[in-house]
């Protein structure tokens, strides 16, 4: 094990550049470690966004070494065995400052998507018993765990050639709901991921469900809803 | 791309794979017959199968071409959904026009 690490930071906005820093090498250290060290010890005026270090919040997602992880629970030693790192903001996303990106556009694609729960009882109707094993709660159970955390869209070939598409995520979280038997908003839903930039145009690259740190499946869940929204033209249920 | 785009993709796609493979099986045979062009416009004039199956041919063709390239414009040029659209509805029609012409003369002339 090397005694320290060559890290190059991000530094600045979108026409920013790399700069590089050296970090001591500890035992068990991680991605976030390496930057925390750097903010409180040599810069302080860097940039970045965490807060759980323990892969729960999805807010410390970075470009590591060319590609976008949580770098709260990922390990120097597993991506840098030479000591080198390039650690730079999510792709696909507008820079704010360093390590930092705007994910406005990622949130409202979500809630374009119709992320958005919609009950089908009050709170003054009886609980409705859901099956757990039922094909369509195991399917809507498969990407419940997706916390946002943007690595799925950074990973994504089709949001960096067209701006438009939804993305994994809202795809994947309009694909849960889908399958939710308590949601009753699954036809507007259908409707909104089949018009332009929804899953019609994913290309199945799969570097979403190659690279997700919750092992989630977004490529599965966008088939899914190819499949749901071709049965529901068909079947005249949604526009063109 | 949207549902509408998709299904005619696909189902073009489907349409396709049997004439493709009747039509590579078509090549092969000719070449390995030495067939001369003479040889084939003899056996292909006012034959409507042939021209029932290359004028299926030539439409899905069209249609699935044109929806591929609107979509390779959409993502790499900066032409947008409207401007790829009418790039490849023009695409579309030049093919169409050009395969049905080219089918006319396999079995009219």
């Amino acid at each position: 094990m090397p005694a320290e690490l060559s890290v190059a930071l991000w530094r600045g906005a979108e026409d920013g550049r790399y700069e590089t820093y050296r970090v001591p090498r500890r035992e068990s250290q991680t991605v976030l470690d390496v930057v925390s060290f750097v903010q409180r010890h040599i810069d302080p005026t860097l940039s970045y966004r965490f807060a759980c270090r323990v892969g729960v919040c999805g807010s410390c997602a970075m470009t590591v070494n060319g590609k976008p992880r949580w770098t709260c629970r990922t390990h120097v030693a597993k991506v840098a065995g030479d000591g080198r790192l390039e650690i730079g903001p999510l792709e696909n996303l507008p820079v704010i400052k360093d390590l930092a990106t705007d994910m406005q556009a990622f949130f409202e694609k979500w809630q374009r998507a119709k992320g958005v729960f919609e009950p089908s009882r009050t709170r003054l109707d009886a609980i409705e018993e859901i099956r757990p094993d039922s094909p369509a709660r195991r399917a809507a159970d498969a990407a419940i765990e997706c916390i946002n955390c943007g690595v799925c869209y950074a990973a994504c070939d089709t949001v960096r050639w067209n701006r438009d598409y939804l993305g994994p995520a809202a795809l994947t979280r309009a694909w849960t709901l889908v399958n939710d038997e308590r949601d009753a908003g699954v036809a507007a839903r259908l409707q909104a991921v089949a018009a332009a930039g929804g899953c019609h145009a994913c290309h199945s690259h799969q570097s979403c469900q190659e690279l997700c740190p919750q092992a989630l499946n977004p490529t599965a869940a966008i088939a899914g809803l190819k499949r749901r929204t071709l049965a529901a033209y068909l079947k005249g249920e949604i526009e063109p | 791309m949207t549902v509408r785009l998709y299904l005619w993709q696909r189902a073009t796609a489907a349409v396709m794979v049997p004439l493709v493979l009747l039509h590579i099986a078509v090549i092969l045979y000719v070449s390995r017959q030495g067939l001369t062009a003479a040889d084939i416009l003899s056996r292909t004039h006012g034959s409507l199968p042939w021209a029932s199956y290359y004028a299926l041919f030539v439409a899905a063709a069209s249609i699935h071409a044109a929806i591929g390239v609107r979509n390779v414009l959409t993502e790499w040029s900066p032409l947008g959904e409207r401007g790829a659209g009418w790039c490849a509805l023009s695409l579309g029609i030049a093919l169409a026009l050009l395969g049905f012409h080219a089918v006319v003369a396999l079995v009219l002339m």
